[in-house]
């Protein structure tokens, strides 16, 4: 079951400014409990998770997990070594160092009415994101990008009501390209 | 899979068999001489392919927490792994507290438990428990077999893991129907994991730059872990002191790493070290830790920790370093390899005027205790020490008792301490001897308990007369949980809570066990009851000792504080009005003739 898509998020950085948000991508043995391992290792050393993501990779016996953290040079340190030291990870990069590219996907559920059904559709157009279910009383949209992206889409919606909303948490992979984007 | 490649050639065993005597097959491979264990539902299928299969010895312990306990001590005194078979539920989770404790102190042991049958398991079927899951962050790694094809190479890799790198403890669980299963058996000749490569070799760019820094060093100190003593470096360490005319302080678990008879020998360091210890480390320009961890029981707090010295950092274990203190040099690697590849490149330096200073410091703030007709614990374990030579191996539990072992014996060689240092598990002391004592026939074995922690695993009792194990049992009765009281008496104003113990007699537990049992309340006693202990080879024998009730231990840096803080021996002799000191002050520097010092102003 480690290939089910799981996702844990955490609080917005704001409230520790202080603390640095890195994105670490971690290949790990897709075996029995792999998962619970290393979420279980943030738990009890107790480092913060704002996103945690895990699926499968191009070899069917690798996941990569993405988990997005914060914590001062000190912290992300131990949290590499903690991340190398369970047996069953094969590698850990900090993409923090290093031209990435990152993408969160969101679902929210909107209300909506006769009269603003066209108004979340123009928002809708603006942040490229996609009508997936349409009722009398709600409108479901699917969002992709980058988390500020995705933040500035809820905030826009907000004023509508949000009936129900589901993110996946952050994937990330390091960018090949190193010329201008 | 793909995943593990694991080399194996067709062997001549190879054949059918169930998962149960592959097992069996699986520790006569490994060259398990014996194991820690207690049958039950899930696992008999196990104890029945022991029957034909008796080339291992197995040890029916009275409680599985004895069973770990037992593996540990047999580890640490031996330096092979330690073995546990249990069944599922409550055996599995009685082994919780050995399997924590043998994780903190980097403890190879490998804990086999009963599982219920697969269909069964998350059914809340009768003695299941998640052992993989609770264990998670107690073990090493885990594993829970669900295919008896995988079982021989899962048990090669649970040994490889729990041994290599920083050792720790691998459990393995086994499902009734998995073992109950018929395979081939093929048992791997090696292990290859890509996700696990433990580094060995220093980086040679980081031996060279703590070269540099000691060769520079005015006032280096080395402090030296369990990991001397864990890769087998004390000689190494030896040579670099001698070389370095380096003064050489030991943790806990280092204690035997160096010999304490040798002038560069500290002690022990920390929060119930020897004075001269803290202050030469605080005092120190290059502090070199060697297989240490930089424990909160050593440094206080962390800050002020050498804080003007710089610092270099072997270690095996790559999160060992800057988790606690930030270091200058670190160097990932195995402590002997390392210490080696170090000696090749330091040359000996000009530490006189440092150790002269330290040994004015040795003469100024010995270790100290009070001696009168009341025995004193601390006396005890010194003439254990000089009875013994340093000739034994000692197990502790934890408290008082612990911390005086610790300073008053007389360490020097290594493997000759085993105590439960990270967890601090009270009842360690027994089961842990007895594990050493199946491992070490060479050396009498010790076990030195408090009243309290003596009474958490006492049932072991059964188990060592019943396999005449000669090991000397001794019991430090001061009717008090000590160090919770002495931590009531010295920051809670005395106000004692549940610290006073109502003990059994415990000769008579002894001896209701059939272990001969003695009692001693007078100091003059003390040497004869030792030398008569010694005697017996043929089984065990248990001393109690009566010793003074509300004694503590000194030195001491209160938690979290500074080496500044440090309480050195506030005690005065008690003197009488006939002007004859009811109580002589001993005073003891390790190496160095004892003294008593009658009337001397401290």
């Amino acid at each position: 079951m480690t290939h089910t898509q799981q996702t844990v998020q955490g609080g917005e950085a704001s409230a520790h400014p202080h603390l640095k948000r890195h994105t670490i991508s971690v290949l790990v043995e897709n075996k029995f409990g792999a998962f619970v391992r290393v979420a279980g290792m943030f738990s009890a050393k107790g480092y913060n998770i704002d996103s945690l993501s895990v699926g499968p990779t191009e070899e069917e016996d690798i996941s990569r997990m993405t988990i997005v953290t914060r914590g001062d040079d000190q912290i992300i340190e131990q949290i590499t070594k903690q991340l190398n030291k369970l047996i069953d990870t094969i590698k850990v990069v900090d993409l923090t160092f290093e031209s990435f590219v990152e993408r969160e996907l969101v679902l929210v559920k909107v209300q909506s009415t006769q009269s603003s059904r066209s108004e979340i559709m123009q928002i809708a157009e603006i942040f490229r994101a996609k009508v997936v279910d349409i009722s009398a009383k709600s409108l479901t949209l699917e969002a992709t990008g980058s988390q500020q992206k995705v933040d500035a889409i809820i905030k826009m919606l907000k004023p509508f009501g949000i009936k129900e909303l589901a993110r996946t948490g952050r994937v990330a992979l390091k960018r090949e390209f190193h010329g201008e984007v | 899979m793909s995943a593990h490649k694991v080399t194996g050639t067709q062997k001549q065993s190879s054949r059918m068999m169930t998962g149960a005597e592959m097992f069996v097959r699986c520790l006569i491979e490994e060259g398990v001489e014996v194991v820690f264990g207690y049958p039950g539902g899930a696992t008999i299928g196990i104890y029945d392919a022991l029957v034909d299969l008796s080339h291992i010895k197995h040890v029916l312990v009275r409680h599985e927490q004895g069973a770990t306990h037992a593996a540990e001590g047999y580890a640490k005194a031996t330096g092979k792994p330690g073995v546990v078979l249990v069944t599922s539920g409550p055996g599995a989770t009685n082994t919780v507290t050995g399997i924590a404790d043998a994780f903190m102190d980097s403890i190879p042991i490998v804990v086999f438990t009963g599982q219920v049958a697969l269909p069964l398991i998350g059914n809340d079927a009768f003695q299941e428990a998640d052992i993989v899951g609770i264990t998670r962050p107690i073990t090493k790694h885990n594993y829970l077999v669900r295919d008896v094809n995988e079982l021989a190479k899962t048990i090669k890799e649970a040994f490889y893991i729990a041994t290599t790198g920083r050792p720790g403890p691998v459990l393995v669980d086994l499902p009734k129907d998995v073992m109950a299963q018929k395979g081939v058996f093929d048992y791997p000749d090696s292990v290859e994991l890509r996700s696990y490569k433990p580094v060995t070799d220093g980086h040679l760019k980081q031996i060279k730059k703590a070269a540099d820094l000691i060769n520079a060093a005015k006032r280096p100190v080395l402090y030296v872990g369990g990991g001397v003593i864990q890769s087998n470096a004390a000689a190494e360490l030896t040579k670099l002191a001698e070389t370095l005319q380096c003064p050489v302080t030991t943790t806990l678990h280092g204690l035997g790493a160096y010999p304490e008879n040798a002038p560069l020998a500290l002690g022990m360091l920390g929060m119930h070290g020897t004075w001269y210890s803290n202050v030469a480390v605080q005092y120190c320009d290059v502090l070199i830790a060697v297989g240490a961890r930089f424990d909160d029981r050593v440094t206080g707090k962390v800050d002020a920790f050498a804080a003007e010295a710089k610092k270099i950092h072997i270690d095996i274990d790559p999160s060992a370093i800057s988790k606690n203190v930030p270091v200058d040099v670190p160097i990932v690697g195995d402590v002997k390899a390392v210490l080696k590849k170090l000696l090749e490149s330091v040359h000996p330096l000009d530490t006189k005027d440092w150790l002269a200073t330290i040994e004015q410091w040795k003469r100024e703030h010995p270790l100290r205790y009070r001696s009168g007709d009341a025995i004193r614990a601390q006396y005890v374990i010194q003439k254990l020490g000089e009875i013994t030579g340093g000739n034994a191996v000692v197990v502790t539990d934890v408290g008082q008792h612990q911390m005086w072992t610790a300073q008053f014996f007389n360490w020097i060689h290594p493997r000759s301490h085993i105590t439960s240092g990270g967890l601090g598990t009270m009842g360690f002391s027994l089961p842990a001897a007895m594990g050493a004592s199946f491992g070490r026939k060479d050396v009498p074995v010790v076990s030195i308990s408090g009243d309290g922690g003596f009474q958490m695993n006492s049932q072991e009792m059964m188990t060592i007369v019943e396999h005449k194990l000669p090991i000397k049992i001794f019991v430090i009765n001061n009717g008090f949980l000590g160090m919770v009281r002495q931590w009531q008496e010295l920051f809670w104003r005395r106000r004692y809570s549940h610290v006073g113990l109502q003990n059994p007699d415990f000769v008579k537990l002894a001896e209701a066990y059939g272990c001969p049992g003695y009692r001693v309340q007078h100091a003059s006693e003390v040497e004869d009851i030792i030398r008569t202990a010694f005697e017996r080879k043929d089984g065990p024998v248990l001393v109690e000792f009566v010793v003074a009730q509300e004694d503590n231990v000194y030195p001491m840096i209160p938690a979290g504080q500074t080496v500044n803080e440090i309480i050195d021996f506030p005690e005065a002799v008690a003197k009488p009005s006939n002007g004859v000191p009811e109580e002589a002050l001993m005073t003891v520097i390790k190496g160095q003739p004892l003294q008593t010092l009658v009337e001397q102003k401290l």
